[in-house]
């Protein structure tokens, strides 16, 4: 809210909304299975969107796309006005299975990206240490990935891509495979990061709770093919208490609307 | 505040890896158990040299006794130069050509369809059988022995390394790519650490396949070094000093092997150091 504000303040006529990622016409097919048909998305700037729907949606392959990890079979992704097709320094992901190096330590997996980029040693180190602070892993920089829960291995892999200074964060269900406890929590640290960290956030999640709880806007995708059925911008004052935000009767009444909404697609 | 709180809590699970080998039985000391299982194989080879099994069969003491007498008048250092020779060439050109044409192997297609078949039929073949072929083209120097070495060397490990190389964690080269690796980078960062414990497994293989190699070179090509002093002492009846010279190698075999192992634990793999 605060930066369209901004934006409106200088210029008397009403700016066009400032979209970081621009997803035009995105198609992708796999064998005779269509994955996805037609996307056409715009990612705001510095905000959360989540992209949300069943199993079979493509909400995974297209954040991919948008990675440059997946070639797309038709359309364009452009990132800051410019299209892309492969990994760029103004992206960076988050993964599902947190692909974390066993044989390294936390400091090193963290400064991994620096690290390929040919950060010199001293420099990445002390970027590293503070992005590891910043997700609450302060005093575990010798560890090794065994030695972590997976809570805490995700919060390496979100320091990892945090450290690199992206524009845009991708992230592929990345509390899928970390237990219930720890991703209330982690879902707050995010909440609290993103307030932090001005960075353009696109997720990928089958919750519909944890989109509601965390998104400025939910790209809701309809499966086989996958296409985008609705965008929703809940309303959450997410400022205060972040446990308050699970009562808010606006909370409930998105998760209740989205879950109608999806129904149809689950047999 | 909370953050710190929770990290905390998890904390607690980290210290069981330490406390693991602070418990107080002597049955619980590796050093100690393996001294008791040496022991305990001296004892029942000196017992069966007592009997004796065979006339042939010295006792545990007689062999250390005749394995003072050899050290002392030098000529196991004397056969030892000589076995050493072939042995570490062949060894160490086998490692690096090894785990060399198995990387490329596991990266490239064409390779893989041009090398691997040989070196499954090499593996799969009675390969002593090949060294009097070898003696045939090379004579009876260094060189025929030094292949002899890599013979026996080369395929376990070529396909341990391919095997390895090729069946690398996909999801941590998709994580190389997203983060701009380059393709040295994810060879020499990713790839070469995430098969460094099977590549291991086959240079230790490969290593033990050498020392049988070399020695089969000094029995069946030019009776030198310790194949020669083994058939020496054989054929004067000397049955201590026969295998005195045989449990030299095997120590010597085994001590290396445990020494690759420490460089690997060391060098490549730091995590698995505590577990």
């Amino acid at each position: 809210m605060g930066a369209t504000a901004l934006r409106n303040g200088p210029s008397p006529v009403p700016a066009p909304i400032d979209s970081i990622v621009e997803v035009r016409g995105i198609s992708k097919t796999y064998g005779n299975v269509e994955a996805l048909r037609g996307i056409d998305l715009d990612f705001p700037r510095g905000k959360l969107t989540s992209l949300l729907g069943p199993s079979g949606c493509g909400k995974t392959t297209l954040l991919k796309i948008i990675a440059g990890l997946i070639r797309a079979d038709g359309g364009t992704v452009a990132i800051n006005g410019k299209h892309v097709t492969a990994p760029g320094p103004e992206r960076a992901f988050v993964f599902q299975d947190f692909a974390l190096m066993p044989w390294a330590t936390v400091m090193r997996n963290v400064a991994f990206g620096l690290e390929l980029r040919g950060t010199n040693k001293a420099e990445r180190e002390e970027i590293a240490r503070r992005y590891i602070a910043e997700v609450g892993l302060a005093g575990f920089e010798d560890k090794y990935p065994h030695q972590l829960s997976g809570g805490m291995r995700q919060r390496v892999g979100l320091a990892r891509a945090l450290s690199v200074d992206a524009d845009v964060l991708l992230l592929d269900e990345p509390f899928s495979a970390v237990d219930e406890q720890n991703r209330r929590k982690f879902q707050e640290d995010l909440i609290r990061l993103r307030t932090n960290q001005n960075k353009t956030f696109i997720f990928v999640t089958h919750s519909i709770e944890e989109a509601v709880y965390i998104s400025d806007r939910i790209v809701l995708l309809s499966p086989r093919p996958g296409r985008v059925s609705q965008i929703i911008e809940p309303e959450i004052d997410r400022s205060g208490d972040p446990e308050r935000i699970h009562r808010d009767r606006h909370y409930l009444d998105t998760v209740e609307e989205i879950w109608q909404g999806l129904k149809q697609y689950v047999e | 505040m909370a953050v710190s709180i929770r990290t905390d809590g998890e904390a607690g699970g980290l210290a069981s890896p330490s406390t693991r080998s602070a418990t107080g039985a002597p049955w619980d000391q590796p050093i100690l158990l393996r001294l008791v299982s040496i022991a305990l194989f001296a004892g029942i080879w000196e017992v069966a040299g007592r009997i004796p099994v065979s006339f042939a069969f010295p006792t545990f003491s007689d062999t250390i006794v005749a394995f003072v007498g050899l050290l002392a008048d030098g000529s196991l250092a004397t056969a030892y130069l000589s076995t050493l020779q072939p042995l570490v060439l062949g060894v160490v050109l086998s490692a690096f050509l090894g785990v060399g044409l198995g990387t490329i192997c596991g990266l490239w297609r064409t390779g893989e369809w041009l090398v691997i078949p040989v070196f499954i039929v090499l593996q799969a073949a009675p390969v002593a059988a090949f060294i009097p072929m070898v003696t045939f083209v090379y004579g009876i120097g260094m060189t025929a022995k030094t292949l002899a070495v890599m013979i026996l060397a080369l395929p376990v490990i070529v396909l341990n390394t391919y095997k390895a190389v090729r069946n690398v964690n996909e999801s941590l080269l998709v994580m190389c790519r997203s983060f701009l690796g380059t393709r040295w980078q994810t060879v020499a960062k990713i790839i070469l650490p995430d098969a460094s414990p099977v590549i291991f497994a086959g240079l230790r293989l490969g290593v033990a396949a050498g020392f049988v190699g070399v020695v089969l070179a000094e029995l069946l090509i030019t009776p030198t070094g310790i194949g020669d002093l083994i058939t020496f002492h054989r054929s004067r009846a000397d049955y201590a000093e026969m295998y005195a010279t045989i449990a030299s190698i095997i120590a010597l075999s085994t001590l290396t092997l445990v020494f690759l192992q420490w460089v690997e634990v060391r060098v490549f793999r730091p995590e698995s150091r505590g577990a």
